[in-house]
């Protein structure tokens, strides 16, 4: 612990994240570049979470890190406890007791609170990056509000699928302004992203960028009048939990085509377990 | 007059900056809220949530201008022993602080451009009385409206128009601290 300085980047460092924070939070969904740094992992583990955590976190701070909605796989454990080393703070699996979450690619189901920071890992923040891949472009597409491309984007997959088929990292327009990505989180998770009491920061290692969504922000996922946007989900209950509204992941079970529907989420599918809670599988 | 400038910084940089960022960020993402702001001890005129502001933002990577009695040798030789922050005018500035009136006019800080907004200036005012009450305030990071007493309101209604170019401004009175960013409506 006294190896390192407090949260592991120097105090300069998280001055510059800092800035770009209160920056991100001033021009809510606009990308600020940041001097993003080398961190003990590699990127694609969370780099830009991990040094917006750095830059956030108390020791008086619960922390809980969740990937893909678990507690438990090897990326969780491994920042959690890089951050009980290097800032000595308390970390916690429960969504209730946190008070900064950082996550890969979902939003807790139990709804966040006030005094609570929702930090997200992004890999690529820009949503036009992969319809125009040079990075002045789409600068200039954001500074003069065209964001025809992306209603192409989505227009083609109706034509292709009949349906949006974006399922993931589903565009949305953040008060009227710029379009965001909200990192691949299942689009299940956008209706969450507006509105919300908690902050929410997004931090993109390798691109080097940092944005925010302040609480009750008005957050709107792309869609069409006759083609609307619809948050989507296995059409399933919880196998363990047997819930009805949660997120959930399918597994396969064995390899003659089992498979079952189990949440994502594990602390709410414990939670409710707990709780009394059982779906079919359930021991 | 040398003591007075090596004191009055944070006893312990690390964890002092990061509890006083949680209220810097706190202020910034709701608009309108006053948090209390401690631990600096900044030579007069200078107040303390002012102080420890600076003392969390800048460093000599942040052009500074002082405005008006701020900018004195005393306060000079405080920020350049703990922060190191470059002192320039106010078209070079990434920070402005001082009295609103000294500050003033708003159109020579940095308002950002339309392909990078974030480049523009945080101008940190220094207030006689700050109370939640006052202008309105809607916008991101309020649920229905807050309150803030505001110097001016003609002033943040035309920064507001600029949006997503425009001025970010920190309020700070003695030890607490307000923010009221561009994205904010105010009536």
């Amino acid at each position: 612990m006294t190896d390192y300085n407090f949260a592991y980047l120097d105090e300069q460092t998280k001055r510059m994240i800092r800035r770009a924070i209160l920056k991100g939070l001033a021009i809510p969904g606009y990308q600020v570049p940041f001097a993003s740094r080398e961190m003990p992992m590699p990127y694609g583990w969370g780099t830009g979470g991990v040094q917006v955590s750095a830059a956030v976190l108390t020791p008086q701070d619960t922390f809980k890190v969740i990937d893909q909605g678990a507690d438990d796989t090897t990326n969780a454990v491994s920042i959690r406890q890089f951050f009980e080393r290097t800032a000595g703070v308390t970390t916690t699996t429960r969504t209730a007791e946190a008070t900064v979450i950082q996550t890969r690619h979902r939003i807790p189901e139990e709804p966040l609170t006030e005094g609570q920071i929702l930090v997200y890992q992004v890999p690529i923040p820009e949503p036009l990056r992969f319809l125009e891949p040079r990075e002045s472009e789409t600068r200039k597409m954001h500074a003069l509000e065209e964001y025809g491309l992306m209603h192409v984007k989505l227009y083609e997959d109706i034509a292709r699928h009949g349906h949006i088929a974006t399922s993931y990292a589903y565009p949305v327009k953040v008060e009227g302004r710029y379009v965001m990505d909200p990192s691949p989180i299942p689009k299940f998770d956008n209706p969450k992203l507006g509105n919300m009491a908690a902050i929410q920061l997004f931090g993109a290692g390798r691109e080097q960028r940092i944005y925010a969504l302040p609480p009750y922000t008005e957050v709107v996922s792309l869609g069409f009048e006759d083609h609307p946007f619809e948050a989507s989900k296995a059409d399933h209950p919880c196998a363990m939990c047997g819930a009805t509204d949660s997120y959930l992941d399918e597994v396969i079970v064995d390899d003659t085509g089992g498979r079952m529907f189990v949440c994502s989420d594990t602390d709410y599918c414990a939670t409710r377990q707990a709780a009394g809670h059982r779906g079919s599988e359930a021991a | 007059m040398q003591a007075d400038i090596l004191t009055g910084g944070f006893a312990d940089p690390a964890h002092q900056s990061a509890q006083a960022f949680r209220h810097v960020m706190e202020a910034m993402a709701r608009p309108g809220t006053i948090h209390a702001l401690a631990g600096a001890v900044p030579p007069a005129p200078l107040s303390p949530a002012a102080g420890a502001l600076l003392l969390m933002l800048c460093d000599t990577e942040t052009p500074l201008y002082l405005a008006g009695e701020l900018d004195c040798e005393a306060v000079r030789a405080w920020i350049a022993f703990h922060t190191g922050a470059p002192l320039v005018a106010p078209g070079q500035a990434l920070f402005a602080i001082g009295t609103w009136n000294a500050l003033m006019p708003l159109s020579a800080y940095p308002i950002g451009t339309s392909d990078y907004p974030d480049r523009a200036a945080t101008l940190i005012v220094e207030c006689h009385h700050l109370t939640a009450s006052g202008a309105t305030l809607t916008g991101p990071g309020i649920e229905k409206t807050a309150s803030l007493s505001l110097p001016d309101l003609r002033a943040f209604q035309d920064n507001h128009a600029q949006f997503p170019l425009g001025l970010d401004f920190f309020f700070t009175c003695g030890d607490r601290l307000a923010a009221l960013p561009r994205s904010t409506e105010v009536r």
